[in-house]
């Protein structure tokens, strides 16, 4: 027989020899499948969280913050800026012939999570009318806009189902007077975190003259340069001008890269535990077919084969453990929805992602602990004198 | 009793050295996570004890990022039971780059001194402090770890702030170095008070005359909680309502916002904890499977039914004790290594807690095997059968 052959036939020999080991087999899976489903949990948080905050932006439009403030939450600009901002020439025109240009006003008010006392940070957005024309993804869910001058509030979905009290017809009490909940929106990105109300109600009740922001839509996206130049150069202003893009990005990038390293390091002390439950497995499985090893080699099987085998395993089950993780991580954890503490202090809700690059990523780290220990046993199989282990070791 | 038993139980283990490493390994990786996620999750559930409940912190109603106007100041210390009122706003600097970052708070240098009594100064550096309207303290932490020294200016680069000229630059002059009274406090020194004077005066007309929030020590612990009621009882309605909490709460909340940690941390500490389980019950299930003839010598020999099962409960107990260990130390050691900006602890709850996780495990990783050697027939367990 060819190498290649022998190492056919005794790994199917030996795969198809498994359910005689159930309980050792079922330790590498489920040693695995506890690595894999916790690796690919956390993973799938900050994935989630990464999708939310870079959905936001449209390359069509751009913000204008006051000069080194370090989101919209820090900025300030004044009435003056703000009207001055929105007669750049690279702002698009609405048929009605005022710019597509929004001056927008965070304020953060503090919002109880549901089942909880203590409250989150919730943006509230005061937006002029237009803010709504520059954001055709915006939907209306249920109930209504709110009304220029009144205080109506809009709920944005994910703070609908994260925040106690937001439903449509209740009252939330800001600064001493009730503001009205009138309808819930969507628009599939951070804003879906906020609560939204006219800009000139909001500026009242907070007793700010001013904006955080200016949002714009620009004529056409090669626009950007051209404002971005004018309005920095203009001694009138002091600001800065991002695309929707970069500035939303910007704001996600640390929180994400923390939740990475924080999972890369649980899941790497997890597999070192998962590593040694392996070769234990591995190990037994070997000195449980002591003999039979023996008779193959006594039989002329060469030490390639043997090695494969034992490899084969091993693998076998670490990706039969990574599926199930990976499966029972999908199943719990895909579209479980949360809120955390965004860029600007502020909650941003989103919901877990189970992606195919997550599940790949698991997969590869449950062939690598395999692999590792499945290793050290196969040598030893390997190595074992033909006669000892035909005495059975 | 355990002197006669021990060589016999450790006997056992060290039958298979290379397994009975291995599982140590995999049981020291679970426990080190154990260890360090109930760590994280001490600190969620009210660690930060020490703060101690003589001190009350009012802040907007919506949040505390809004801040409340110094008129507010006189009518909170009005209230019966206050002993020192202080104010606090949050200054957002950056020293020289992003990354240095620690808090400053624009405060009054008397009224700190009041309601912080744990700092501790040199007399002459408060009264400097007090005297100096551009004056600043910093931790010694902080001080150590940029190497600045009494009369060092300091620039900070505001990002919530702007000088009336527009520049987001301002200029304090270190007076003090201060210290905590005691070793937990003196960890904690790695933050910075400005002297109000200099802030107020700098920032625009608009901004003026806002406090921050407001720090409130009482004089009884016991009346913290009707102070606070009867704090945001004065301002109910007003445009400035105010909620008044502990310290403790306060700082709690800031970890809060976070999101349900607690959750998150839970649940990983259950995949460990199943994990280890099927890990650590098939080695002993194996362990003891082996020496079936063995347990049957010891029969014969006069070892009762119990005693057998006692040595294999023994013997899963060791396992799961010493791998517990090794993490658990392990655990302490890597909390004892990170900075002292994180406020996370091993202290004797998470010990406590990881004490009962290894005895729940060595029972149930030990009992059926246990249970299996008790009810051996020794002609069975002789023959092989």
């Amino acid at each position: 027989m060819s190498t290649l052959t022998q190492i056919r036939e005794i790994v199917l020999m030996n795969l198809k020899s498994i359910p005689q080991r159930l309980g050792a087999s079922l330790v590498i899976v489920i040693g695995i499948a506890g690595v894999v489903g916790v690796l690919v949990a956390m993973l799938s948080m900050s994935t989630g969280l990464n999708r939310t905050l870079t959905a936001t932006g449209d390359p069509n439009r751009a913000i204008i913050l006051r000069g080194g403030s370090n989101g919209e939450l820090a900025s300030f600009l004044d009435r003056a800026s703000n009207t001055l901002i929105k007669q750049d020439p690279a702002i698009a025109r609405h048929p009605d012939g005022l710019p597509f240009a929004s001056g927008e006003l965070i304020v953060i008010t503090e919002v109880p999570r549901k089942g909880q006392s203590s409250g989150a940070n919730v943006s509230l957005r005061g937006v002029e009318p237009k803010g709504f024309d520059i954001r055709p993804e915006l939907k209306i869910l249920e109930g209504r806009r709110f009304k220029p001058g009144l205080r109506e509030l809009l709920v944005g979905n994910g703070a609908y189902t994260q925040f106690d009290g937001l439903g449509v017809g209740s009252k939330l009490k800001f600064r001493g007077s009730y503001w009205d909940v009138v309808g819930v929106f969507e628009t599939g990105d951070a804003h879906d975190s906020e609560l939204w109300a006219d800009l000139d109600t909001v500026q009242s009740a907070f007793g700010r003259s001013g904006v955080s922001s200016v949002v714009v839509k620009l004529n056409y996206t090669e626009a950007f340069n051209d404002l971005k130049k004018r309005l920095t150069s203009d001694p009138q202003l002091n600001v800065e001008v991002k695309t929707e893009q970069d500035y939303f990005s910007s704001q996600s990038s640390g929180l994400t890269s923390q939740i990475g390293f924080l999972t890369n390091i649980v899941a790497a002390i997890m597999a070192f535990g998962a590593l040694f439950g392996a070769l234990n497995t591995m190990y037994s499985a070997v000195s449980a077919r002591t003999a039979e090893i023996g008779t193959l080699r006594a039989l002329g099987f060469g030490n390639a084969p043997v090695v494969a085998s034992v490899m084969a395993e091993a693998m076998t089950l670490s990706a039969l453990g990574g599926v199930l993780g990976a499966g029972i991580a999908y199943l719990l954890f895909n579209g479980y929805s949360v809120s955390t503490l965004g860029g600007g202090f502020t909650q941003v809700a989103f919901n877990f992602a189970v992606t195919p690059g997550l599940v790949m990523q698991g997969l590869s780290w449950a062939l690598m602990i395999g692999f590792l220990g499945g290793l050290a046993p196969a040598i030893r199989a390997a190595r074992l004198p033909v006669t000892a282990a035909l005495r059975g070791g | 009793m355990i002197r006669k038993y021990l060589p016999l139980v450790w006997g056992a283990l060290m039958r298979k050295k290379t397994r009975t490493a291995f599982t140590l390994l995999s049981l020291a990786a679970a426990f080190l996570l154990i260890g360090l996620l109930q760590a994280v999750n001490s600190v969620l559930s009210g660690g930060a004890d020490f703060l101690g409940a003589n001190r009350l912190i009012t802040q907007a109603k919506i949040s505390f990022t809004q801040p409340l106007p110094m008129r507010l100041l006189p009518q909170i210390e009005a209230v019966p039971g206050v002993e020192h009122v202080g104010h606090s706003q949050f200054f957002g600097g950056v020293y020289q780059d992003a990354k240095n970052f620690f808090p400053q708070f624009a405060v009054n240098p008397q009224r700190l001194r009041d309601t912080y009594p744990e700092w501790k100064m040199p007399e002459e550096q408060w009264r400097a402090f007090i005297s100096t309207q551009d004056g600043a303290i910093a931790g010694r932490v902080l001080a150590d770890k940029f190497g600045w020294k009494v009369g060092d200016i300091i620039p900070l680069n505001s990002f919530i702030w702007t000088q009336r000229d527009g520049s987001r630059v301002w200029q304090w002059r270190l007076v003090g170095i201060f210290e905590g009274r005691d070793k937990e406090w003196t960890d904690r020194a790695n933050l910075m008070y400005l002297n109000y004077g200099q802030f107020d005066e700098g920032r625009s007309e608009r901004a003026r005359g806002l406090a921050g929030v407001f720090v409130v020590r009482v004089k009884n612990p016991m009346d913290s909680e009707r102070i606070a009621a009867e704090i945001d009882r004065k301002f109910e309605n007003s445009a400035d309502e105010t909620k008044t909490q502990s310290e403790q709460e306060f700082q709690l909340g800031f970890l809060k916002q976070l999101g349900d940690i607690g959750f998150i941390v839970n649940a990983i500490s259950g995949a460990v904890f199943f994990t280890i389980l099927i890990l650590t019950g098939y080695t002993m299930s194996q362990a003891v499977r082996e020496r079936i003839p063995e347990l049957a010598v010891l029969k014969c020999l006069g070892f009762t039914d119990r005693t057998v099962l006692g040595l294999v409960i023994a013997e899963s107990f060791l396992l799961c004790f010493i791998g517990a260990l090794i993490g658990m130390l392990l655990a302490t050691a890597v909390i004892g290594a990170l900075p002292s900006e994180y406020a996370v602890k091993a202290d004797g709850s998470v010990w406590i807690f990881s004490g009962f996780t290894t005895v729940f495990l060595a029972l149930v990783v030990g009992l059926p095997p246990a249970l299996r050697a008790m009810r051996l027939k020794i002609v069975d367990a002789l023959a092989g059968r």
